[in-house]
């Protein structure tokens, strides 16, 4: 990079600041509450002087106008007749805020703002994000982002950057509707695609390729941490991919968000509840839950309704509520009686606390249910055919016990081959202790097992209707096991009660009793004379009145184009976020989706047909001074793709991904012992074989206590808690996975293949083909230089020393292919592997 | 990330073609890659008492009742019930519901050192340097299940998602170490029956950046989660393929600007060293036979005493905070039979810990801490057959030593039947506390903006400074 021009970044700094200040060259510049002094008060003296009144000093709150002048703590027009300023500035350290234990202090301009504000007025805005949303007007024929963003941008003194090249823009789209990069044949039909609409066309047939609704549906399933084990303790599986492809579905059918919503909250309560609509309020039992011995219900209780509490949050909301478990919010209106009110909106969803999940519903069509229900016919008439013999054959069995000799007796194998020795020898010796018992002594589990082993092994009699009942019940198990189960939402009308937990102790049940109520700050909900369920909240959730919801997703899905929210703070739009710095770009968005029927695909296709979204995403040095973060969207961002793309793209690159849409989830390859720390039971993972290898990462089996290394390694969350935002870094883990994952060292070897046997020219045409296929561009002079170099030293290595050569192609299951080369295809696996592991290769720029 | 690195003396290839292999493996292999990451306080408040910590992690919650906290009124009272005015409105685990009934230590205590501190007699190399350690009675945490248990005591939260102690501390101070990661995670099981599992949350770096999580250190397959370079590929072609990559994003830099690419070289170039550091750092061969034989241990051998003596290599080489797990404490059952196996198996290791580092003289400046989840009940569990003790958070014994941790000193102590502590009471919060401030960090001040609030280890019910164990 070359170095800025320290003048021409000030100037540009300055340009920014004088407008971030409202600057007119002769006026005091406007104080704006929201913008400027909300932020300063709430980081430094909400924390005493806020909601939270338990914690509330001096009986002073400085969050409401009235309050504050109530207290005298200003004097509006008078800074210097203002406690709040004399108390910035005092020298006697009991006087002086924010005081020193809180470690908090205001710079220079921080007081100066605020002495400014009591200035003007000293006036209060409503915080912005519970404010009503307000749509800005768009000039008819005009894309509401450019025309927003552009509106801005003249205001800061900042220009558009120039659109992306046509090779850029595929590749951008792919990454962001998709999730991979194009094909080489996908990017020249693009380039040579001259029709004034190609772009279009281009967008349309991505929104309408069902790897969107996959795309889409990962930061879904972050937000409702969506997982295939209970998260505590044992972690243990528990049963919840129709979930996923639920959602994979509704984006592809692009279900509107307000259904989409309601379906997953009060699926069940819905009066067209269908199966479908159930399996979407899989939702409320994606939350962490225990089968460790000895934890308490009480306990589990609470925290269960706590999780669910900062879901709602989290996902729709973009509140931050946990605190509320244990004290008003320190920073927004939300208090603890909000918080448990919210809770008891899901008092009724039925569940055990402790213990094992339930199957689940069924998840299957009107075949499997028909089938299904002949086989419980067929069982139920072999439980008849036996039970009309059952007195003949209990006077055998006493009959068979009186004859029986203990001492030399030795029970028969049961001998089914998947039973281990262990098993076989409990059986017996379980067996054994039962008959030694006298027979009204037994117990039930005993009972049962002499009487079957009876049945199977000594009975002279009825032999038949015994094995038409063993078949039938074994015919019903095993097709009852392979179905496809979901847990879902029911009601129970036997509601947990809902206390509120002074300071969030489970033991203490002395707070009030709760009902459901939505939070005392926002709109209400217009239903009177009875009491409150999901379904209200989930439909309030969704209307026209709350302000949250969909400033929350936009924001959200915002960042999905760009790289980072128009407030940043994706999970937080209270006090403690951030003013979005194009406020009335993001309530634009909010308003759209609100309006136009909470069409998700409608929004993403207005963002990705912006100007804005098709700059390019290298600034000059100017525009990088000015807006390092971008911020200000005069230009795109280059980001590294998200953890699951990075494996999807090597995939296909390499010719290997299976591109099946939705199943159980799958088993990459994974280090051998790395759920060698689980227990109850133990387990050992077994890679899947055959097409289940080559799925895409969404599908990956995701064990919350340990996840998969390679995707954790590029930031992918546990889904233990809702995750608004993954973080991106960039650590040496990385490296190593891309390196020595079996799944890339197999896709560079699989990617050799290709070049060997589909590309039969020089090197360089064959380093060419390779780099348009990883890159989708032609290798520059340089590039090739580099790579045939490598690749010469690498192909004398291997010609001495086949024996390595051998062994580098032996990773992965993939096939090799007859008629190789091995030390070529080993030295052309290098090349590969280069490619696969380059900046540009698992970055959308 | 610095884009100035690029041009710097590190980058490692020029334009000529030899640069590849020879010039750049040359600068790969060199001693000094990557600089010690400066931490995010910079300039400590406090006096750095700690440069690294050592965290013994007991997992499963060992027996305070037979290990350090000798009770002759429960021995007294074995068999009696307990009196309801210790137990009203009590957490209880697995006996919920069941009758409590006292039960005296199972083992014999002995006097040790020149304080003459009472221990048991299974920890008898213990013994021998209890005047360098400070044993916590008064301990006490907030969880009485293992899950949210380890939570709490690594995170000082029971919510998954915070900072564990280790990131939190690699996060402030960084790392003095040149090739290895800040955070180490090293976990052994004991040979017994069936351990309780654990969880990689246990030391990820919640909503801090990655970079900060704790990586785990095996001592089968991998030692490092892909750290073996795949088959058929030695060092001098993985440093090949690396040199080429970055070659490739230097060249690629040039019309990016992106200075993510930059941080992406800076991260192979790690990668590669870490290949050649973590292997060297598992080699225990060069260690002598006298100090193989004060850990009691063999190469490769995975055991608690191993460990402790690689969590030694790892402070020598700069490692801010290196914890160990060992494993299968739960004792609800088989006291008597169990407990003697795992305190043989981490005394001799742990008295070597300790030994060995005050030999090189680190043992000044590192902190070392042992401590379980939680401890365990006075009252007894099972009745018949072979007995034990449940969860208990009102009481557990940690000891601490290292440091600026007063040697030889036993802290607080726990009501007559070693139900609750009652004098010096600390908690989870505390520990942490004082840890910090032995790290030279004021823990009240040391926060990290989280959905809002100023997120901290130390929580926000507020936490004290263990004043009374320090010099």
């Amino acid at each position: 990079m070359k170095p800025i021009s320290l003048l021409c970044a000030l100037s540009n700094l300055v340009c920014l600041g004088a407008y971030l200040h409202g600057a007119q060259p002769d006026a005091d510049p406007r104080i704006e509450f929201n913008r400027d002094v909300r932020p300063i008060l709430s980081d430094n003296c909400f924390y005493c002087h806020g909601p939270d009144q338990s914690h509330r000093k001096a009986k002073l709150r400085l969050d409401i106008r009235e309050e504050a002048l109530k207290k005298e703590a200003f004097v509006p027009g008078k800074p210097a007749e203002s406690e709040l300023i004399k108390r910035l500035t005092a020298s006697d350290p009991d006087e002086l805020m924010p005081p020193a234990d809180s470690h908090k202090k205001l710079t220079e301009q921080q007081k100066s703002v605020l002495r400014r504000w009591i200035v003007q007025g000293a006036e209060y805005q409503l915080h912005w994000s519970y404010e009503p949303i307000v749509k800005s007007k768009i000039p008819a024929d005009t894309n509401g982002v450019d025309f927003l963003v552009r509106n801005r941008l003249s205001k800061v003194g900042l220009k558009p950057s120039p659109l992306a090249d046509r090779r850029t823009l595929i590749r951008r789209l792919y990454w962001d509707l998709v999730g991979f990069s194009p094909t080489p044949q996908d990017v020249h039909e693009f380039l040579n695609d001259t029709a004034p609409e190609a772009y279009e066309r281009l967008v349309e047939r991505l929104l309408a390729n069902p790897h969107y609704g996959e795309k889409m549906a990962l930061y879904w399933l972050d937000v409702v941490r969506f997982a295939d084990t209970i998260g505590y303790h044992s972690d243990n599986p528990r049963n919840v991919w129709p979930y996923r492809d639920w959602v994979i579905r509704a984006f592809n059918e692009n279900k509107r968000f307000d259904r989409f919503t309601i379906e997953q909250i009060a699926g069940d309560l819905l009066p067209d509840a269908d199966d479908s609509t159930r399996v979407g309020s899989a939702f409320n039992r994606l939350l962490l839950t225990t089968q460790e011995g000895g934890a308490q219900a009480k306990d589990y209780e609470a925290r269960m309704m706590t999780d669910r509490v900062r879901a709602i949050g989290a996902a729709w909301l973009g509140q931050t509520t946990g605190c509320a478990q244990c004290h008003d919010h320190k920073f927004d209106p939300f208090t603890t009686r909000d918080f448990y009110e919210m809770g008891a909106f899901f008092a009724d969803v039925k569940e055990s606390i402790v213990g094992q999940r339930e199957d689940g519903m069924l998840v299957i069509g009107a075949e499997e249910k028909a089938h299904l229900a002949k086989l419980d016919t067929a069982l139920e008439e072999a439980k008849k055919g036996v039970k009309a013999v059952e007195a003949e054959l209990e006077i055998a069995q006493k009959k068979w016990e009186a004859a029986l000799n203990l001492d030399t007796f030795s029970p028969v194998a049961k001998g089914t081959e998947d039973q281990d020795d262990g098993a076989e020898k409990k059986r017996s010796k379980e067996l054994i202790a039962g008959l030694k018992k006298a027979t009204g002594k037994r117990n039930k589990a005993e009972r049962t097992i002499i009487e079957e082993y009876f049945r199977e092994h000594a009975a002279e009699l009825h032999t038949q209707e015994w094995k038409v009942l063993k078949a039938a019940n074994q015919a019903r198990n095993d097709y009852y096991a392979q179905l496809p189960k979901c847990l879902v939402s029911s009601s129970t009308a036997a509601k947990r009660t809902v206390r509120i937990l002074p300071r969030g102790n489970w033991m203490d049940e002395t707070g009030d009793v709760v009902k459901p109520r939505i939070p005392g700050y926002l709109p209400q909900p217009n239903v009177e004379g009875r009491e409150l369920n999901r379904l209200d909240l989930a439909e309030w959730l969704v209307s026209k009145e709350n302000p949250l919801t969909a400033r929350t997703v936009m924001n959200r899905l915002w960042k999905q184009f760009f790289g980072t929210g128009l407030s940043k703070v994706l999970d937080d739009l209270g006090a403690q976020g951030e003013l979005p710095p194009n406020g009335p770009l993001l309530d634009w968005l909010a308003a759209e989706f609100r309006d136009n029927g909470w069409d998700l695909k409608q929004m993403v296709r207005l963002i990705v047909l912006s100007q804005t979204y098709k700059q390019v995403s290298a600034g000059t040095p100017e525009l990088l001074a000015a807006d390092p973060y971008n911020r200000e969207l005069a230009r795109q961002s280059p980001f590294r793709v998200d953890a699951e793309f990075v494996r999807d793209n090597a995939l296909v690159v390499a010719g290997l991904l299976v591109p099946t849409i939705g199943g159980p989830s799958v088993k990459p390859y994974q280090p051998e012992r790395y759920w060698e720390n689980l227990n109850f039971p133990t387990r050992d993972y077994f890679a899947d074989k055959g097409d289940s290898q080559y799925r895409r990462g969404l599908y990956t089996w995701w064990q919350r206590s340990f996840l998969h290394p390679s995707l954790l390694a590029f930031d992918a969350p546990s889904r233990e808690e809702c995750c608004a935002e993954r973080t991106r870094s960039n650590i040496p883990q990385q490296a190593l996975a891309l390196l020595n994952d079996p799944t890339y060292v197999e896709a560079a070897r699989v990617l050799a293949q290709h070049v060997l046997s589909e590309c039969s020219g020089a090197m360089t045409d064959r380093i060419q083909w390779a780099w348009n296929r990883a890159l989708q561009r032609d290798a520059t002079e340089h590039e090739i230089k580099t790579m045939v170099e490598m690749l010469e030293r690498h192909l004398a290595d291997y010609r001495k020393d086949p024996k390595s050569a051998a062994e580098v192609l032996q990773t992965g299951l993939a096939p090799l292919g007859t008629d190789i080369n091995r030390a070529e295809l080993a030295a052309w696996t290098h090349v590969a592997r280069v490619l696969l592991n380059l900046h540009e290769t698992i970055t959308r720029s | 990330m610095n884009p100035l690195l690029l041009n710097s003396r590190r980058a490692f290839l020029t334009k000529s073609l030899q640069g590849i292999g020879g010039a750049a493996l040359a600068s790969l292999c060199g001693p000094e890659l990557r600089a010690a990451s400066a931490g995010a306080l910079g300039a400590l408040p406090l006096p750095q008492k700690a440069k690294r910590v050592i965290w013994l992690t007991m997992a499963g919650g060992p027996s305070q009742l037979e290990l350090f906290d000798y009770k002759p009124k429960l021995a007294e009272m074995d068999g009696e019930l307990i009196p309801e005015s210790f137990t009203r409105g009590q957490q209880l685990a697995q006996l919920q519901g069941q009758k409590l009934i006292c039960q005296g230590a199972q083992f014999r205590f002995d006097r040790y050192g020149k304080n003459k501190t009472e221990l048991s007699t299974l920890l008898p190399h213990l013994g021998s340097v209890v005047d360098d350690i400070c044993i916590i009675k008064s301990m006490t945490t907030d969880a009485i299940n293992h899950d949210p248990a380890h939570m709490f005591m690594n995170t000082g939260s029971q919510i998954a998602g915070r900072p564990s102690m280790g990131s939190w501390i690699t996060y402030g101070l960084g790392s003095e170490s040149q090739n290895l990661p800040g955070f180490l995670v090293l976990i052994s099981t004991g040979k017994g029956r069936t351990p309780q599992p654990i969880a990689a949350r246990q030391w990820s770096s919640g909503f801090l950046p990655s970079k900060f999580q704790g990586v785990q250190l095996r001592s089968k397959g991998d030692p490092v989660l892909y750290l073996n370079n795949p088959a058929g590929m030695n060092r001098e072609r993985q440093g090949l393929d690396i040199a080429t990559i970055n070659a490739l994003n230097k060249q690629h830099a040039l019309e990016a600007q992106d200075p993510e690419i930059a941080t992406r070289i800076a991260q192979y170039e790690m990668a590669f060293q870490m290949q050649a550091s973590v292997p060297d750092l598992m080699d225990i061969t060069g260690e002598t036979s006298t100090t193989r034989e004060l850990y009691g241990c063999q190469s490769g051998d995975g055991s608690f005493a191993s460990n402790c003596l690689l969590a030694r290599r790892l402070a020598e080489r700069g490692v801010r905070f290196i914890q160990l797990y060992h494993r299968d404490w739960d004792h609800h059952s088989m006291l008597r039979e169990e407990l003697p196996l795992r305190a043989a198996e981490i005394d001799k290791a742990c008295a070597a810990l300790i030994t060995d580092l005050k030999q090189r003289g680190m043992f000044e400046d590192t902190l070392i801490v042992w401590s379980g989840e939680f401890g365990r009940t006075p009252m007894k569990q099972g009745d018949r057959g072979p007995i034990g003790r449940d969860h208990h958070n009102k009481a557990m014994s940690t000891w601490l030593a290292g440091a600026g941790i007063q040697r030889g000193l036993v802290y607080g102590s726990t009501d007559e039947l070693g139900y609750a502590a009652v004098e010096n009471v600390c908690s989870v919060h505390d520990l942490h506390a004082t840890m910090l401030q032995q790290l030279g960090i004021q823990h009240d001040a040391f926060t990290v903006k989280f959905q809002g609030l100023d997120a901290k280890l130390t929580g926000v019910e507020g936490a004290k400074v263990i004043k009374g164990i320090l010099t």
